[in-house]
């Protein structure tokens, strides 16, 4: 019996000890509005449109269609045109159904061109259903700026 | 003329006395649940390694007053089939044993309402008054997470008055005065937790959180379980009264324990107001600390520590203060 309360006092005076020692820890709590962190490179956000290497102002993609074609839950649009005088076709339009999305990134794994990341854009929230379909190029042309 | 002066003359100085003695009681009793609950919270963040409230006001200062102001504008919900005469008295009886409990402790050399002789009985005897009301409340609410809850403070509360008292007598021996005044002014040569009354100090302090109703003996209001024990149906002010109560008995438990074993008002620099509250939230803090740490017990263990560990030791610890003094 004496042997049971002494061994008990020693455990609650060390666990007391944890709890002090929490009390004077720092808080490891992010105050979020206020406060945020840095969102890690491999977390998947609705995909972004890459910059071209040789010419920054424009995107990679070719509009080849791939991402278009393979993705599963048929949330991509691509839309380009072939102006006069130009070789290839040009991307207008990137109409990404994030509602429908389940950021399976098989349309970034398939794009020949690697134009198609994922970007770290974690709180999209709305009441309104049309605001999730992104239109790409028009965001890329907004990151540019 | 009406000045102040001649109200005292008229009604009389003891009067008088009581009358203001109350009103700042009054004003301690409601300003200490205040800054409890805020302290209350904070120390909870940052034991989990949290902030705690911060929005309302600078660190969250006005969250008690937001809180409070809430409380006192909500819809006063009386549950069918209450008894009601028992519900409404309820939150009113558990306030008085409060604030008698307070006129008889002394903050400072001279700042206390009443010195009475019997001042310790005074604070027990009325202390047990809120087991009472508990079971009123529990009783009265027709609800069985609130009988529950009841029935069991009453048992918890039982078992652990009497190491209270246990713990308490060897000091009143000591001092050899049931005046708390007297009983501060006997530890002017040392504190008695270091005066050969370190365990009446420990088991004092054990007993009084379970007196208090607090972690790790909270089984009356135990939220796992009992949804909030004996004030599940208050609302309002009525619940705020609850709340304002319990806070109120930590205060007092940690008063009691200030005043018995660490020297009370006693202190060197500071003036004696300030070394009483020092001490008296240092405990609260403990308390606090506790409730962070450790689990709830479970019923059996509960009653089984009290009347198989703490009675027996606080008999022992009385009977060879009792001798040691005789010789």
């Amino acid at each position: 019996m004496v042997k049971e309360v002494i061994t008990g006092a020693i455990s609650l005076l060390k666990g007391m000890g944890v709890t002090i020692k929490a009390f004077f820890s720092p808080v490891v709590t992010v105050q979020y509005p206020r406060e945020t962190i840095n969102i890690t490179p491999r977390f998947r956000g609705h995909t972004k449109l890459v910059a071209d290497d040789e010419n920054p102002d424009k995107t990679r993609c070719i509009v080849c269609g791939m991402c278009e074609r393979n993705c599963p839950s048929n949330s991509i649009q691509v839309i380009g045109e072939k102006k006069e005088g130009e070789k290839k076709k040009i991307l207008t339009k990137y109409i990404l159904n994030f509602t429908t999305c389940s950021q399976c990134g098989i349309c970034v794994e398939s794009c020949p061109t690697d134009a198609l990341a994922f970007s770290g854009d974690y709180n999209p929230a709305s009441f309104n259903k049309e605001t999730f379909y992104y239109d790409l190029v028009a965001e890329f042309e907004k990151r540019k700026k | 003329m009406c000045t102040l002066d001649n109200i005292i003359q008229i009604i009389g100085k003891e009067v008088a006395r009581l009358i203001l003695g109350l009103i700042g009681v009054l004003v301690v009793v409601v300003v200490n649940a205040l800054v409890l609950t805020w302290v209350e919270r904070k120390v909870s963040g940052h034991m989990q390694r949290r902030i705690g409230p911060k929005e309302v006001g600078p660190y969250g200062l006005i969250q008690p007053f937001a809180d409070g102001l809430k409380l006192l504008a909500k819809e006063l919900l009386t549950p069918a089939n209450v008894d009601k005469p028992l519900y409404y008295l309820a939150p009113v009886i558990v306030f008085i044993p409060v604030l008698v409990s307070f006129i008889v402790i002394p903050f400072d050399g001279f700042l206390q309402v009443k010195d009475i002789n019997v001042g310790i009985l005074v604070i027990l005897a009325f202390s047990s008054l809120s087991v009472l009301s508990i079971l009123i409340a529990g009783w009265g609410s027709n609800n069985k997470y609130s009988l529950i809850g009841a029935t069991r403070s009453v048992a918890q509360n039982i078992a652990y008055e009497i190491p209270l008292l246990l713990t308490l007598l060897p000091v009143v021996f000591m001092a050899n005065s049931l005046s708390l005044r007297d009983i501060v002014e006997a530890q002017r040569e040392g504190w008695f937790v270091w005066r050969w009354q370190f365990f009446a100090f420990l088991i004092y302090f054990i007993a009084a959180t379970a007196e208090t109703n607090r972690t790790p003996f909270d089984l009356p209001e135990a939220e796992s379980e009992l949804v909030a024990g004996f004030h599940t149906e208050f609302s309002g002010m009525r619940f705020a009264l609850f709340f304002l109560a319990e806070y109120t008995n930590i205060f007092i438990a940690s008063a009691i324990a200030t005043t018995f074993f660490l020297g009370g008002y006693l202190g060197p620099v500071l003036p004696g107001v300030v070394w009483f509250f020092i001490k008296t939230y240092f405990l609260v803090f403990v308390i606090m600390w506790f409730r962070w740490t450790f689990p709830r017990v479970r019923f059996d263990q509960l009653l089984n520590f009290s009347w198989k560990i703490l009675i027996p030791v606080a008999f022992a610890n009385l009977i060879v203060t009792g001798g040691i003094l005789k010789l």
